[in-house]
């Protein structure tokens, strides 16, 4: 019987001020080795200061079928972007 | 979500992503490559891994276990890739290790002396690139993003290999002579590692409208021939092709026929070094198992324990 | 004959190295791709810890010898390194143990050599201390999880602490460096420290620490075990096939 590990999809800052962003996944059998193994694999060139390992089945997705559903709304409403405002030339800096 | 969408973002130069409905024939045809593309990096972890022990300095050394090590990574990434499409790393791993899948016949020639060390990172990895580089703009968004990544990573693999060529070259006349026989060695399977001719190349037409491909077999072999034929020179060494010449008028080297019979062996793993392959590849794994048991069952206590 | 400081950095260069030469040794060989890369890339931590020391060494020594010199042009009997690091790799719970005895050593070691009144070794000392802490973690990771494991993986681990058990006392310093103790050259010893350390993480792992087995030394003075003729044969080979050769 062969042991499969579970997945963990792995988060890096790539420094200080950044956010953490997906780089890929690995396996292992826990977070803490889930986390050395990201170390090892997306940080041999200075590519962070900080990891996230998260198991890959807790990731909650939101479905493509609903695309124009959950993102289409926010197409029209051009009222929510500062371009949207024609001021005097005087203030347009603002 | 359905072929209509598909084929609008296809048209559009947009990426596919795991979620996305998408044909069964595009889903099999990435699997199919990507898991060759892993199985690649991890079998072509052997030849070159051979001589870490061996390098001749310690700075080789250093090199070579870092390129080694960045191929196992390579693979990684590459079977993240292929699970996103829904078929786990254990499975595929399966499939290599039954033969049911293939890994880049390349890795079935040998490497007897240190110079193929040098003449796999610098042609090998060369003709590796030149296929690899279209593919960070593959539709399969998970596979372009590792591709990216895999492509930053190996821009010092080719270099470091060239570097040692370089060294054999303007070395001892035995280092020199060691340069052009893995040169002859590499040369027309290098060659051949952008597949068969476009004519025979049934699949290329549908890869190319998917846009996993973006160049046919031909013309990167082409592109390949044109940049490396003058990196040869500096060196010193002659590429063992008779039919090498400059052809002004088309502005591209012409070169002679490959052994396609050959080919055609190699991709069939005809001879002993594919069984070896797999043979290391299969006991690695199979020593492993009660390593990876232990590991899996100490999680589970620890997550008992936990709870309690 | 109380040994230099050119003989101290040569016993700790022959350590990283040969021990980076066992852990090239399980590339393409380890339990999981993941293991492949980390074990590679301890080998290639040791690997630079010991061109620096090999390095630095021949500047102590002063003859114009550079780190390959080092490395391809001596006999075993002229390596220096504790016996531990030649023990062949074995399964994987021997390489473990191996890993934790020495690592643990090495955190200690280095430790102990940041304030050395030798400024070149304290600076190097630095970052092989973060580097060695590290590996410290993956092994001692391994070792708790192999003999927390399974009862198999309990059997091999315990056997494998048995038998690279014999080989720590070496470790933790040679019997000669006395007076370079005494200059501030190097630190205080490391023995009392890493006793307890390796005690705490054998609870850990639920294995039994080992008392009265019999110490193997001689590595430090270059009486080596069978193992290391072999190893280096495969390591020299090579280089030794073309003298005066540049790569």
């Amino acid at each position: 019987m062969s042991t499969v590990f579970p997945q963990w999809e792995v988060f890096v800052r790539a420094r200080r001020g950044l956010d953490h962003q997906h780089a890929g996944s690995v396996h292992a059998p826990d977070g803490e080795t889930a986390l050395r193994a990201a170390r090892d694999l997306f940080t041999r060139r200075q590519e962070g200061v900080s990891l996230w390992v998260v198991p890959s089945t807790e990731i909650v997705a939101s479905d493509p079928a609903d695309v124009d559903a959950l993102f289409g709304p926010a197409a029209d409403k051009a009222y929510r972007f500062p371009t949207n405002y024609d001021l005097p030339p005087d203030v347009d800096h603002m | 979500m359905s072929q209509e969408h598909f084929d609008a973002l296809i048209e559009a130069d947009e990426r596919i992503e795991p979620d996305d409905w998408m044909p069964d024939d595009y889903r099999n045809t990435l699997v199919r490559q990507i898991a060759q593309h892993a199985h690649s990096e991890i079998i072509g972890m052997q030849p070159e891994g051979e001589w870490i022990t061996r390098a001749p300095s310690l700075r080789r050394k250093a090199i070579l276990t870092a390129k080694v090590q960045d191929e196992a990574g390579h693979g990684l990434y590459l079977y993240g890739a292929a699970e996103s499409l829904g078929t786990p790393r254990a499975e595929l791993l399966d499939r290599l290790h039954a033969k049911t899948q293939k890994y880049s016949s390349i890795f079935n020639y040998p490497t007897p002396e240190w110079a193929d060390v040098g003449a796999i990172g610098w042609l090998v990895d060369g003709a590796a690139i030149m296929n690899q580089v279209p593919l960070c703009r593959c539709s399969y968004g998970p596979y372009g993003r590792a591709m990216v990544r895999i492509c930053k990573e190996e821009s010092f693999h080719q270099r470091q290999g060239y570097q040692i060529m370089l060294s054999l070259s303007q070395g001892t006349p035995e280092q020199h002579a060691m340069a052009q026989r893995a040169l002859d060695r590499w040369w027309w399977p290098s060659i051949m590692m952008f597949g068969p001719p476009d004519a025979d190349s049934p699949n290329t037409g549908r890869s190319m409208a998917w846009g996993i491909k973006r160049f046919t077999n031909d013309e990167l072999r082409q592109n390949f021939v044109d940049a490396t034929v003058p990196q040869a020179e500096l060196l010193g060494l002659t590429p063992p092709d008779d039919a090498l010449v400059w052809n002004a008028e088309r502005g591209h080297y012409d070169f002679g026929e490959p052994d396609w019979d050959e080919f055609a062996r190699m991709v069939r793993g005809e001879g002993e070094i594919p069984d070896l392959r797999i043979g290391v590849r299969r006991a690695a794994h199979d020593d492993g198992d009660w390593v990876r048991a232990a590991a899996a069952a100490y999680a589970d206590k620890q997550a008992a324990r936990s709870a309690a | 004959m109380a040994a230099d400081l050119f003989t101290h950095v040569l016993r700790q260069g022959d350590r990283a190295l040969v021990l980076s030469h066992r852990l090239a040794q399980w590339i393409t060989h380890a339990p999981t791709l993941e293991e492949d890369v980390a074990l590679a890339n301890i080998s290639l931590d040791l690997l630079g810890q010991a061109r620096h020391l090999f390095t630095y060494a021949g500047e102590l020594e002063g003859e114009g010898h550079d780190e390959d010199h080092f490395a391809y042009w001596r006999d075993a009997s002229e390596f220096r390194n504790p016996l531990l690091v030649e023990q062949p790799n074995g399964d994987f719970a021997v390489t473990i143990a191996r890993q934790v005895f020495h690592d643990q050593a090495a955190v200690l070691y280095w430790e102990s050599m940041s304030d050395s009144g030798d400024t070149t070794i304290a600076a190097l000392a630095v970052r092989a201390r973060n580097e060695t802490a590290f590996h410290l973690q993956h092994s001692a990771g391994w070792l708790i999880r192999l003999g927390d494991g399974t009862d198999e993986s309990r059997r091999r681990a315990q056997a494998a602490v048995d038998a690279m058990w014999p080989f720590t006392s070496e470790l933790l310093g040679a019997d000669d460096e006395g007076a370079l103790r005494a200059d501030g050259l190097i630190g205080e010893s490391i023995e009392s420290t890493w006793q307890v350390a390796v005690a705490d993480i054998l609870l850990e792992a639920g294995l039994e620490r080992p008392t009265s087995i019999e110490q193997r030394t001689g590595g430090l003075h270059g009486a080596h075990s069978e193992h290391l003729e072999p190893l280096l044969h495969e390591m020299q080979g090579l280089a030794r096939a073309h003298p005066g050769a540049t790569w």
